[in-house]
């Protein structure tokens, strides 16, 4: 959205220095002025570049700091693969930021350590998937998403009791 | 190359240390009310130099790990025959003793030879004799065989002693990658090889059905893959690289075969994999997730989890009629099934308020028995004979393997003094 105006504005200047040309009596003060002319408006036009592609990297830049306030670590309740509300606004904000950007990404899916290995395994998959999905129908192409199930053999905290869980039960996104 | 040399160097360091305390110990924390006495008398040693191994001793702590066995000690023995000629009976009867087995162990080069025999205290009659050669490497193994034999001549149950454990065991390096070790050891924790080490998670161990391969997940590549390893040569093969779930392998009962869970087209579903062509099969098409399965002994159904019914359960699948039938319906969680030789006793993990335990379904009675007590409990292995389960649970907040026999009756804990020990996998009976 933001490319847009800079866009107009550069083609307006080289259509003024086209105009110029045109109108100039001499064949030989034409062509020197019109040559004058095209080099400023050619140095404008990179100046105008330049400072787009600026505006861009910092516009990019705001969204990857907005995105990466949020964290890349996603919640979700025992035995469950349902987006929380806070994990979508993150997710928002990661979004945006992928836009900008042809980044490839990997969501690790990751459970508690309650109930059994292989079928945790397949939990975490669903939590990776139910990101992976949320991002696709929100404009990232599938084909940049890497989703990978490590169950519950990552914890982040060991210890048992929800306190430990709950921190456990996640999709980081890298 | 010296940098190299010196990165590496601390690593070797660290686990060099850290085999040594890895091994497994036992600790019985429940047995039978009556088990049967029984003195195991220090076996002669009849070779040069010392004996490699301590036989009577290995099979003493066999007999006293079944529960069924209350082996004498050693301190209050008033004998030490290794012959029939030296045997008093009374100096047994005045122990209470009601069984008495001797023996003596040679060698010659590498070879060692194990002769013993077995005693009726009280029928003052010679009830077994038996004799056992290989190895001398393998003494350990040769004394297990002799544990068999004696408990078998007593219990009339094979016995499944001379059999080994597949287990996973963690280290955790805090703030960093734990080491995450497959390990092979004797059934009673001791010459434990490591065979895989990875700083990536490793998982789902299994055995071929004649014990020569074993079968495992390794996350090596960054993502999970299904791989088959040879005991003997140490080769290994990749057997899957799907995206999505490569998980729980599982040995069909004529080793063609492996079950395993792949969700390469969507959700998790159980496929076979013919292991001389590769050729996949799929065997449940369902948006549920299906896992863990396992093969019945006679080969012609599967049983896997399934939560199609809303929370895990089991399901049994007829590779015939491609019909699928649920197995489980007491309690709201009920998963990773396997099932004894007999094809009767399914174990498995069963949650009950909140906490998961191992049962034991008879699929004749339809009867469910929880048989531990301990919250978080899983893997359930069982052993060829029948009459064992070892599982993973928690102590404090470190992983450790445990035992309970199929009854309930006689249950004993194999922890380790270093990292979490996990998925335990009893081998079937080795070389017969």
């Amino acid at each position: 959205m933001r490319h847009l105006p800079v866009a107009g504005k550069t083609v307006s200047v080289l259509f003024a220095a086209a105009l110029l040309a045109a109108c100039s009596g001499s064949a030989k003060k034409e062509e020197e002025e019109a040559a004058a002319a095209a080099a400023a408006a050619a140095a404008a036009a990179q100046a105008e570049q330049q400072a787009a592609s600026a505006a861009a990297a910092a516009e990019q830049q705001r969204l990857l700091d907005a995105a990466s306030a949020y964290g890349n670590v996603f919640y979700f309740d025992f035995d469950s693969y349902n987006l929380k509300p806070e994990a979508l606004e993150a997710l928002d904000a990661h979004i945006a930021a992928l836009q900008g950007s042809e980044a490839t990404v990997r969501l690790e899916g990751h459970t508690d350590e309650r109930g059994t290995r292989e079928y945790n395994m397949a939990l975490g998959e669903r939590r990776a998937n139910a990101v992976r999905d949320y991002m696709v129908v929100n404009g990232v192409p599938s084909y940049r998403i890497e989703s990978v199930s490590y169950g519950e053999e990552r914890p982040i905290a060991y210890g048992s009791g929800e306190s430990n869980w709950s921190q456990n039960r996640r999709v980081e996104l890298k | 190359m010296k940098r190299l040399m010196l990165a590496i160097a601390p690593l070797l360091l660290a686990l060099a240390a850290l085999d040594a305390r890895a091994q497994l110990t036992i600790e019985i924390t429940q047995g039978m009310d009556n088990p049967t006495a029984i003195a195991v008398v220090p076996f002669a040693w009849q070779g040069s130099g010392t004996a490699p191994e301590d036989v009577a001793w290995v099979v003493d702590s066999d007999l006293a790990r079944s529960g069924q066995f209350a082996p004498v000690a050693r301190s209050d023995m008033l004998g030490r025959p290794s012959t029939q000629k030296d045997i008093f009976y009374r100096d047994w009867r005045a122990i209470e003793s009601e069984y008495l087995l001797i023996g003596r162990a040679s060698a010659e080069g590498a070879q060692m030879r194990i002769e013993y025999e077995l005693y009726d205290v009280n029928r003052q009659k010679m009830v077994h004799s038996g004799v056992e050669t290989g190895p001398a490497n393998e003494a350990r193994m040769l004394a297990h065989r002799v544990s068999d034999a004696v408990y078998e001549k007593l219990t009339g149950i094979t016995g499944a002693f001379a059999t080994r454990l597949l287990y996973v065991s963690v280290t955790r390096v805090p703030g960093g990658k734990d080491y995450y070790r497959l390990t092979l050891a004797d059934s009673d924790g001791a010459r434990p090889i490591v065979l895989l080490e990875s700083r990536e998670p490793v998982l789902a161990p299994g055995w071929s059905p004649d014990g020569s391969q074993i079968s495992y997940v390794s996350f090596e590549t960054g993502r999970p893959a299904i791989y088959r390893q040879n005991l003997a040569t140490g080769t290994r093969e990749q057997l899957t690289n799907f995206k999505g779930l490569n998980g729980a392998p599982a040995w069909s009962p004529d080793g063609n075969t492996m079950a395993m869970v792949l969700s390469k087209d969507g959700s998790p579903d159980i496929y076979l994999m013919n292991l001389s062509t590769k050729k996949l099969t799929r065997v449940t098409r369902h948006y549920a997730i299906d896992t863990e399965p396992t093969w019945m002994p006679d080969g012609r159904s599967l049983l896997f989890t399934s939560d199609r019914g809303g929370r895990p359960q089991i399901y049994r699948y007829d590779l015939r009629t491609g019909t699928t039938e649920r197995v489980t319906f007491e309690g709201g969680y009920n998963a990773r099934a396997r099932v004894a030789q007999d094809g009767r006793n399914v174990v498995m993990v069963h949650q009950q308020s909140g906490r998961f335990h191992i049962a034991i379904l008879d699929l004749v009675t339809n009867r469910l028995q929880v048989l531990t007590s301990t919250e978080l409990d899983e893997s359930p292995s069982i052993a060829p004979n029948g009459s064992m389960v070892l599982y993973a649970t928690k102590r404090g907040d470190r992983g450790i393997l445990a035992a309970v026999s199929v009854d309930g009756g006689v249950k004993f804990r194999l922890p380790s003094r270093e990292g979490d020990v996990r998925e335990p996998a009893w081998s079937p009976y080795m070389g017969r």
